[in-house]
């Protein structure tokens, strides 16, 4: 299960000069189970912002979350996290950046490593099993960054623009193989995304944000058939109503 | 075999000629424009001399002593310089409390704490190990707590969400790996000071053997062609460690960044 509740979530920042930034300004939003829910919004709004509080790496300055019931706090390897910038421990090779979670879990480094295999597979990395993160190019990098958050068994995985530094024809195959995990893995993606493309090609409703403080200013329901012709005249409606939403922001 | 060793002359052939020119250019003052083995002994006086001290083995007593007092003296700082360095720089407030006390300490020479090394520890190896110790650890607690301060968020963030929460594991599993560069790169600092240290701490009779101490010895004996073989053996011993310490780091410990410019 990985059902997540966001219950009226404000997060301000107080600065130095006492004044106070808004990024958060009541968001309510209810996830269902293996969901795939896309963030988009205007840079700044809060995505990373709510993407972080989920993760439990940040707290809301009111309001509070639950996952299946239970509220969130703090870090848990129940929720995953994807970061926009490289993560991989550069210190450590391919296979034991997968392994690092389990490895956390009390689990052997041994049978980490082989549990770590399994996804190695998954994301189709097996030759780059001893190769360290310098080795790899930018695409691989973010496949081992998938691999090793699912290999904790996450029931949310929290993804914040992971595709965003890759040149266009990475980013389609990345996005390819991110659903055909998330059908094989059943886990709830919550995905920010700063492209309309990629939001109406991989969510099931994409979550509109308006500027800063964020708001939800309206969650739209893609309800095109899978596997998506990404050129298709419905995919095409969705992108220009999202994209007109988008230039309102940007206008008020 | 013959092969190789033309061909690493033909690669090496500049840099050879260089020191032969050096080396000719040294025995040739020597001779003809100093005429004092006092001022500048020549090169075949302090080549004759090298082998003397070879031949009767003083030089071998004199370098095991000077590594001891090193390596008491290195050691030393790394058991303590680096658990500080973690602590100051993982933990706030034992930051605000250690910081002052160092910086207080730190700023006095370490040859200054040679009459004290003698009252405490008379002349010993220990005492010798003590001024060694002195030069070498603030290096490695700065260089530390310096690593420790500019790990990236992100790799903390990575680790927490993958279920590494605690302090320890923390600090084991992420910032002392991401900090490891910088630790290495301030034990080669303490090495190179702790090195200057150990002659001059010999030098002034903390110890009654070593590389420093004969410096001095011969050169009351007005023995300048000695006191230069002892010169060049601190040198060269001296850029050994450094070597082999960088190879082992390089090979070992640092090989995941071998893909950065450094
Ligand atoms: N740690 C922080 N301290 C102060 N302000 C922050 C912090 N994190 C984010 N902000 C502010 O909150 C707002 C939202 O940021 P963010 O969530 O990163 O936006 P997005 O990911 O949508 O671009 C921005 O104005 C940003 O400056
Ligand atoms: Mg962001």
């Amino acid at each position: 299960m990985g059902r997540v509740k966001v219950n009226s979530v404000s997060r301000t920042f107080k600065k130095e000069d006492g004044l106070s930034t808004g990024a958060l300004d009541n968001v309510s939003l209810e996830i269902q189970d293996g969901e795939f829910l896309c963030f988009i919004g205007p840079s700044g709004c809060g995505k990373t912002t709510l993407l972080r509080i989920m993760a439990g790496l940040d707290s809301p300055t009111s309001g509070n979350l639950t996952l299946d019931g239970v509220a969130i706090k703090g870090t848990d390897p129940k929720r995953g996290m994807v970061f926009q910038e490289y993560s991989l421990f550069p210190w450590r090779t391919v296979i034991d950046n997968i392994a690092f979670g389990p490895q956390m879990q009390g689990i052997q480094k041994k049978d980490a490593r082989r549990m770590a295999e399994k996804y190695l597979e998954l994301v189709g990395l097996e030759q780059f099993k001893n190769s360290y993160p310098y080795e790899l190019s930018g695409g691989m990098r973010q496949r081992v960054a998938i691999a090793r958050a699912l290999a904790n068994e996450p029931k949310v995985l929290l993804m914040d623009e992971p595709f965003g530094a890759l040149d266009a024809q990475t980013r389609n195959s990345l996005q390819n193989e991110l659903l055909e995990i998330w059908e094989k893995k059943h886990v709830t993606i919550l995905f920010v995304t700063h492209s309309v493309d990629e939001a109406v090609f991989l969510a099931d409703r994409v979550v509109v944000m308006t500027s800063r403080p964020g708001k939800i200013k309206k969650i739209v329901k893609v309800g095109l058939p899978r596997p998506r012709d990404r050129t298709g005249a419905e995919a095409n409606a969705l992108r220009n109503s999202m994209l007109k939403l988008l230039a309102e922001e940007r206008k008020g | 075999m013959k092969k190789k060793l033309t061909k690493s002359v033909e690669q090496k052939g500049l840099e050879l000629i260089s020191i032969l020119f050096a080396l000719t250019l040294w025995q040739l003052a020597a001779d003809l424009i100093v005429k004092n083995k006092l001022l500048l002994p020549s090169f075949t006086d302090a080549l004759a001399s090298f082998l003397e001290v070879i031949e009767n083995g003083v030089i071998f007593t004199d370098i095991w002593v000077s590594l001891i007092h090193f390596g008491i003296g290195l050691a030393l700082a790394l058991v303590i310089g680096i658990p500080i360095g973690i602590i100051m720089g993982w933990f706030k407030t034992a930051n605000r409390i250690l910081d002052p006390l160092i910086e207080i300490i730190r700023p006095i020479p370490p040859l200054a704490w040679i009459p004290f090394a003698i009252v405490w520890f008379g002349l010993t190896h220990k005492s010798a190990g003590f001024v060694v110790f002195l030069g070498a650890v603030f290096p490695i607690i700065i260089n530390t707590f310096t690593g420790f301060r500019s790990v990236p968020r992100v790799y903390v963030e990575a680790a927490r969400v993958l279920g590494c929460m605690r302090d320890r594991d923390l600090i084991r599993y992420v910032a002392l790996p991401s900090a490891l560069p910088s630790i290495v790169a301030g034990i080669r600092i303490s090495m190179g000071i702790g090195w200057m240290c150990l002659v001059a701490a010999e030098m002034f009779g903390v110890s009654k053997n070593g590389l420093g101490h004969k410096i001095w010895w011969h050169y009351y004996l007005h023995q300048m062609d000695a006191v230069l073989v002892y010169m060049l053996i601190l040198g060269l011993l001296g850029l050994l460690i450094d070597r082999s310490f960088r190879n082992y780091t390089d090979k070992r410990l640092l090989k995941w960044r071998s893909g950065e410019v450094i």
